[in-house]
C-alpha cells in the first residue's frame, strides 16, 4: 500500500485547519506498521483516508497499485469504540460484513469460526449491552477478521479498555497477526503498545502531522514486555516527542 | 458497559407474602392471618355491595338487580376462597393477593354507588345510572353494542395502518434523501399540524363514502406523529453506525434498510403511540358525524334518546379497547426492541 504525499485539512466553519502536512510512506504486504503520536495530530484522519471513507484534499492512496476510491471490505476498520449494532445478537453483528456482500448464506462456517477465534462462542445469543467493554472490542475484531481483510486497520482499539484487558487483547492481536499474516496499520498513542506489537514504528509530529521518524522494530515473535532492546526503542521514542524526563 | 448478566433480571419481592416465598419458609399463622386481613376486607366489600342491592327497594325499573345481587356474592366467595386457599394456587394467588387492595376499594366504591343513585337517588337518577342499569345495557343491547365495536375496530385498524405505513415510508425518505426532503418538508410543515377534525366538511364532500372519508382522517391523524419521528429517527442515527457498514461492503439500500430503520425504530414506536393516541379521537369524532355503525356513533344515538345507561357502557368498552390497542402496540415494541428496555413506560 502506498501513501503520496498526501494532505489533508478540515473546513471548520470557514477556517481551514490543516491536519496532514505531506505524509508518504509504504506498507508492504505482511506488514505490521504501527502510528504513533500525540493525541489529536492526525493520525485517526489518515486512517479514515486509508479506509476510503474520505477522500484526501491532495497526494493519492494506492491499494496494490489501484487507487483507493472509497471503502472496500478488504481494508477494514476496527474503531476506538466498537461501535456493535445494538439491536443485532454478537453472532448478527460478526455477519455484518458477509451479510453486506450478500454471501452470508453460503459462508456462515466463517462466522463460528470468527467467533471461536475471539474466544465468545458461549456468548453468540448475547445483545451487546450485555456485553463487557473488553468482549465488545473483541467482537468488533471478529466482526473484522471474519472478512478475510487484506489490510486490517485499528484506530486505538484498545484506547477505552483498562490496562489489565488491554494487556490480554495485545497478546491476542499479536497472535492472530503472526497466525493470518495479514497487514495491519495500527493507530496508537501508547508508545508501549506500539513497540510491543509491531515490526514498524512511523513516529508522527503535533498538527498538522509530519513524518517524524521511521522506526524497524526487529525482534522475534511472541515477544517480551521486559525486553532491554525494546525498553530502549521507547525511551527513544519518548525521547523523539520530548517525553523522555521521566524516564 | 456493564459486565454480562442474566437476561431475566430478578423481581423484589414486594409483599409480605411474596417475600416469604422468595425465601422459601411457609408463612406462619399470625403473618398469613395480617396478610389475608385485607382479603377478607374486600371479600367483606362485595359481600356489602351484593347486600346493598338487595336489602332497599329499587327507585326505577331495573331488571338485572338480583342477579348483580348474586353475582357479587358469588365474587365476595371467590375472594375469600382464594385468600384463604392463596398458598395452593400458586401464582394466581400471589397475583390476587396483591389486588386486594384494590379489589376492596372497588367494592366500597360500587356499594356507594349503588346505594347513591338506585337507592336513595343522591345522583340526579337519568344521567347517573345505577350499577345494574350498565350490566342491563350489556345483557340486552349486546348484538347492537358489538356491532358498532366491530365497525370501530375495523375502521381504526383500516385508518391506522395506512397512515402508519404512509408516516414511516415519508419519514424515512425525508431522513435519508435531501430532494425528497426539500419537498415533502414544507407541506409536512405546514398541512401536518393541522388538526384531522378540522378536515371533517372536506373530507366528507370529497370521499364517496364516509367510511372512506373516515379513514381518510384516521390515517392524517396518524401520518403526522409517525412521520415526524421516523424523520428524527432516521436523522439521528450515529454516523459510526454507517462508517462500519460501509467499511465492510454495504451498499445504500442496505444502509437504508439494515442500519438506518432498525437504529430509528425506537423513536419509530413513539411516532406510533402518538399516532394511536391521536387516531383515537378522530375516530370517535367521524364516527359521530358520518357513519351507521360504531362506538362513536352509538354514543350519539345513546345520547339522542337519553339512554345514559347505554352511552356509560359504551364508554367502558371504548375504554377497554383504546387500553388494548395501546397493550398491543407496546407489546410488540418490547418484542421488537428486545434490545433496548423502553423509555416510554405503559
Amino acid at each position: 500500500m502506498d501513501i503520496e504525499a498526501v494532505s489533508h485539512a478540515f473546513d471548520i466553519d470557514g477556517v481551514i485547519l490543516p491536519v496532514l502536512d505531506d505524509i508518504s510512506f509504504s506498507v508492504k504486504p505482511g506488514e505490521f506498521v504501527a502510528l504513533l503520536g500525540p493525541s489529536g495530530c492526525g493520525k485517526s484522519t489518515l486512517l479514515r483516508l486509508v479506509a476510503g471513507l474520505e477522500p484526501p484534499r491532495s497526494g493519492n492512496l494506492r491499494e496494490d497499485g489501484n487507487p483507493i476510491a472509497g471503502p472496500f471490505p478488504s481494508r477494514v476498520v476496527v474503531f476506538q469504540d466498537p461501535t456493535l449494532f445494538p439491536w443485532r445478537t454478537v453472532w448478527d453483528n460478526v455477519a455484518l460484513g458477509l451479510e453486506a456482500q450478500g454471501i452470508l448464506k453460503s459462508q456462515r462456517h466463517r462466522v463460528d469460526a470468527a467467533i471461536d477465534l475471539v474466544g465468545l462462542s458461549t456468548f453468540r445469543n448475547a445483545y451487546p449491552h450485555q456485553l463487557s467493554g473488553g468482549m465488545a472490542q473483541r467482537v468488533a475484531l471478529a466482526r473484522a477478521l471474519v472478512n478475510d481483510p487484506r489490510i486490517l486497520i485499528l484506530d486505538e482499539p484498545l484506547g477505552k479498555l483498562d490496562s489489565l484487558t488491554r494487556i490480554t487483547m495485545q497478546a491476542e492481536i499479536a497472535s492472530l497477526w503472526q497466525r493470518s499474516g495479514f497487514t495491519t496499520l495500527l493507530v496508537t498513542h501508547d508508545v508501549e503498545e506500539a513497540v510491543f506489537l509491531a515490526n514498524r514504528v512511523i513516529v508522527f509530529s503535533d498538527r498538522p502531522a509530519r513524518i517524524k521518524a521511521d522506526i524497524a522494530v526487529d525482534r522475534p515473535y511472541p515477544r517480551h514486555r521486559g525486553d532491554p532492546i525494546l525498553a530502549e526503542l521507547r525511551r527513544n521514542i519518548l525521547g523523539l516527542l520530548g517525553l523522555d524526563e521521566t524516564w | 458497559m456493564s459486565t454480562y448478566s442474566a437476561s431475566k433480571t430478578v423481581a423484589l419481592p414486594q409483599s409480605v407474602e411474596e417475600g416469604a416465598a422468595f425465601a422459601g419458609r411457609p408463612l406462619s399463622l399470625p403473618t398469613s392471618l395480617l396478610a389475608g386481613g385485607t382479603g377478607v376486607f374486600a371479600s367483606l366489600a362485595w359481600a356489602c355491595f351484593g347486600l346493598s342491592c338487595l336489602l332497599w327497594e329499587d327507585l326505577g325499573d331495573w331488571s338485572r338487580t338480583h342477579a348483580l345481587a348474586i353475582a357479587a356474592f358469588i365474587i365476595a366467595g371467590g375472594i375469600i376462597a382464594a385468600t384463604a386457599g392463596g398458598k395452593w394456587l400458586g401464582r394466581f394467588g400471589a397475583g390476587l393477593q396483591l389486588r386486594t387492595p384494590w379489589l376492596l376499594a372497588l367494592g366500597l366504591f360500587l356499594t356507594l354507588w349503588e346505594v347513591a343513585t338506585a337507592k336513595f337517588a343522591w345522583l340526579p337518577l337519568p344521567f347517573f345510572p345505577p350499577p345494574q342499569a350498565i350490566i342491563e345495557v350489556y345483557t340486552d343491547d349486546l348484538p347492537k353494542l358489538l356491532d358498532s365495536v366491530f365497525a370501530s375496530i375495523k375502521l381504526q385498524l383500516g385508518g391506522y395502518a395506512i397512515g402508519a405505513a404512509a408516516g414511516f415510508l415519508t419519514g424515512v425518505s425525508i431522513g435519508w434523501s435531501r430532494s425528497v426532503g426539500y419537498w415533502v418538508h414544507p407541506v409536512l410543515r405546514f398541512i401536518g399540524p393541522l388538526p384531522a377534525t378540522a378536515w371533517l366538511p372536506f373530507a366528507f364532500f370529497t370521499f364517496p363514502s364516509s367510511w372512506s372519508a373516515s379513514t381518510f382522517l384516521i390515517a392524517l391523524a396518524t401520518g403526522f406523529p409517525v412521520t415526524v419521528l421516523t424523520w428524527s429517527g432516521v436523522a439521528s442515527v450515529s454516523n459510526a453506525y454507517y462508517d462500519v457498514a460501509r467499511t465492510l461492503g454495504a451498499r445504500p439500500s442496505f444502509l437504508v434498510l439494515k442500519v438506518a430503520i432498525p437504529a430509528a425504530l425506537p423513536h419509530v414506536f413513539v411516532g406510533l403511540f402518538m399516532g394511536l393516541g391521536s387516531s383515537f379521537a378522530v375516530l370517535v369524532v367521524a364516527e359521530m358525524i358520518g357513519v351507521k355503525a360504531g362506538l362513536g356513533w352509538y354514543l350519539q344515538w345513546a345520547q339522542g334518546w337519553a339512554a345514559y345507561s347505554n352511552m356509560y357502557a359504551a364508554l367502558i368498552v371504548m375504554s377497554l379497547l383504546c387500553s388494548g390497542a395501546i397493550t398491543l402496540l407496546f407489546r410488540t415494541r418490547d418484542r421488537l426492541l428486545v434490545w433496548q428496555k423502553g423509555v416510554v413506560k405503559w
